[in-house]
């Protein structure tokens, strides 16, 4: 049990489980900003099965380090955007979830 | 082969398990609980998690980036958005239960062990050699030579999305 943090296994299955609660949450959420904090646990798992690659098999362990930057960079745009696009719906729609929302289905 | 629990490793092996169960409380806490605000609170529990498991993965740089972008930055946005959209919580809870989350423990239970089936099973080949160390002063050369593009592109993303946020939480302000 005390070795498991020196196993690409460990890693890679704390990866797959904070994708499923990502996928989980968001099938789950009747709300907009709940659905987002689902998909921050998806980016998250994501990255965390590129640093433990990047860790155990990349030749280069720069790599992922640099795309682990770049998600926490998208992550931080799009929660900006998404959010903005929330308030902007709540001021019209004076409700954040998704059944009220059908209007937008277009 | 197992070292003892009060050796260096053994007690690296106790801290590391520890992460592992803030990490998922926190996953649990951040999907699981009624109101928003503490599912924000969870998402930041598993943020800690995430950026520990980040510093046993020999990167403690990411790892101060992961406390600082996601905990200091994203989980406060979200939670000033929960504060300006004022979610009706009591509305939200009764639409939970239901139909929703039998087919939401499916569709995460699926992805999850489909993930984790191929995690293990697959036959992962060690590297031969390993060009640099992975340190920080490594990880600034290449973002600067062989990622200088990306890192430029990364800037005018975050730029649009800065201006973009603005423009549309500023929309239709004026005229209520």
């Amino acid at each position: 049990m005390l070795t498991l943090s020196t196993q690409l296994n460990t890693y890679l299955i704390i990866g797959a489980i904070l994708f499923g609660f990502g996928i989980f949450g968001l099938v789950r959420r009747p709300s907009l900003i709940g659905m987002l904090i689902a998909v921050e646990l998806v980016l998250s798992g994501a990255s965390i099965n590129f640093m433990a690659f990047n860790h155990f098999l990349a030749p280069d362990p720069t790599v992922g380090q640099i795309i682990t930057l770049f998600i926490m960079a998208i992550a931080a745009a799009e929660a900006a955007i998404s959010l903005s696009i929330v308030i902007a719906v709540y001021r019209n729609y004076k409700s954040i979830e998704v059944e009220d929302l059908v209007e937008l289905n277009g | 082969m197992n070292p003892s629990l009060f050796s260096p490793e053994g007690l690296a092996g106790v801290i590391f398990l520890i992460l592992i169960c803030v990490t998922m409380i926190g996953a649990i806490i951040a999907t699981c609980t009624k109101r928003l605000i503490r599912s924000v609170s969870g998402l930041a529990v598993c943020f800690l998690g995430v950026a520990g498991l980040y510093y046993f993965l020999n990167s403690p740089f990411v790892a101060m980036m992961e406390l600082l972008i996601y905990v200091g930055a994203v989980c406060v946005t979200i939670a000033f958005a929960i504060m300006l959209a004022e979610p009706d919580e009591a509305k939200l809870a009764r639409k939970m239960s239901g139909l929703s989350g039998g087919l939401a423990v499916v569709c995460g239970g699926a992805v999850s062990f489909a993930l984790g089936y191929a995690a293990v099973n697959g036959h992962w080949m060690a590297p031969a050699t390993q060009v640099n160390d992975g340190s920080l002063k490594m990880i600034g050369a290449s973002l600067l030579t062989k990622y200088s593009m990306v890192f430029e592109l990364i800037s005018i993303v975050l730029l649009a999305a800065i201006i973009g946020s603005v423009a549309l939480a500023r929309a239709g302000r004026r005229g209520n």
